[in-house]
């Protein structure tokens, strides 16, 4: 698959690196090429310096011929307009954004994208850790 | 109207001072304490310190009654989802968002925004009404002033289009020493050749009479 990734952090760039590894032409985009340190060594994809809520930087990127694109900058906001771009303006078959705000993830889950909400999977995960820690520690104290 | 405003900024500030004169009942969300400050001083109780993208802050500033939003910050992806939340969470009939990039006017429109407000659009449209359509363009000034080298392209619609060189009133001293025709091949000129639309004509003429061989080039046919 021809994958963008916008921005490079510390969820790009290990999802570059994973997609990279399987083999899928992967293309990154950050507003700082500071950012592109992040990448591993050997990395066979591109990296390029741009705004993915300019859609001049994202044909640029290759959005044209995009089989997917992710959007998983720090601002809520940047990623559902990018992430609206490539879905609605590019036709992109496979969009994915990160949205911190569950509840503004909600809203635009209802609109059609496919979003994801590091907030409410971060607290879900803690709060099934909680009860794994339970089970562990009564069966420490009844063996 | 009930017109909520977001972003406090000097645009937000302005429209709500305006608004208000005109009557209506405005309310700004600003996320900034200082610039909320600011605005209560000056306009009265008609600020609130939030995040205009929020659900909580839109459902506190009674975004449910409200006929209008207007986001003013300065980015454009605020703006979008600040009009995409008020729209699609509480039904607000109308929303405008103000954009930096021009070529967002389209994107927004396609994802639902019902007006957008580009200044940067508003400046390139009122530049180019300045400009002449046709304009003389300068290439050399010979002589140390007084005869200058200039091109200009003729365009379709031009009453000299078809006509010969001879056939073509030109100012006095001004002479057409080159077309390059649409294929960008060039001629010399002679009293037969036919001017063509988009051939683009290099001139000598003195500057004062710039203005009537341009004319002289440039004019429509009367209908």
């Amino acid at each position: 698959m021809k994958i963008i990734i916008m921005g490079c952090g510390r969820v790009g760039a290990e999802l570059a690196k994973m997609l990279d590894g399987e083999g899928h032409d992967v293309t990154v985009l950050d507003i700082d090429a500071n950012a592109f340190r992040r990448l591993p060594r050997g990395f066979r994809g591109r990296a390029l310096v741009g705004n993915g809520i300019d859609q001049d930087a994202l044909r640029r990127a290759g959005i044209e011929g995009a089989d997917a694109f992710v959007a998983v900058t720090q601002g809520d906001n940047r990623n559902v307009m990018a992430a609206q771009i490539a879905r609605h303006i590019f036709q992109v078959p496979r969009v994915v954004s990160r949205i911190y705000d569950p509840i503004r993830a909600e809203i635009y889950a209802d609109l059609g994208l496919e979003t994801i909400s590091p907030t409410k999977v971060g607290a879900r995960l803690m709060r099934e850790a909680i009860d794994r820690a339970g089970e562990r520690a009564a069966q420490q104290a009844g063996g | 109207m009930y017109i909520i405003v977001i972003g406090g900024g000097k645009v937000g500030y302005y429209l709500t001072k305006q608004l208000i004169e005109d009557g209506h009942e405005v309310l700004v969300i600003e996320k900034s304490q200082a610039k909320v400050d600011r605005i209560a001083e000056d306009l009265g109780d008609v600020a609130l310190r939030g995040d205009g993208c929020e659900v909580a802050t839109l459902e506190s500033a009674g975004l449910r009654r409200a006929d209008m939003v207007i986001a003013v910050t300065g980015d454009d992806e605020d703006n979008l989802v600040s009009c995409q939340v008020a729209k699609s969470k509480f039904g607000v009939p109308r929303t405008v968002a103000r954009i930096n990039n021009p070529k967002n006017a389209d994107i927004f429109k396609r994802l639902g925004i019902d007006m957008t407000v580009s200044a940067t659009s508003v400046i390139l449209n009122n530049i180019e009404q300045e400009l002449p359509e046709h304009p003389l363009i300068p290439l050399l000034t010979l002589k140390g002033g007084g005869l200058e080298l200039v091109e200009v392209k003729v365009p379709a619609d031009a009453v000299v289009v078809g006509r010969k060189i001879q056939d073509v009133l030109l100012p006095q001293q001004s002479i057409i020493v080159l077309i390059v025709d649409a294929e960008g091949v060039p001629k010399v000129p002679t009293p037969d050749t036919v001017i063509h639309a988009q051939d683009e004509l290099v001139a000598v003429t003195r500057t004062e009479t710039e203005a009537a061989l341009r004319a002289a080039l440039t004019s429509p046919a009367a209908r």
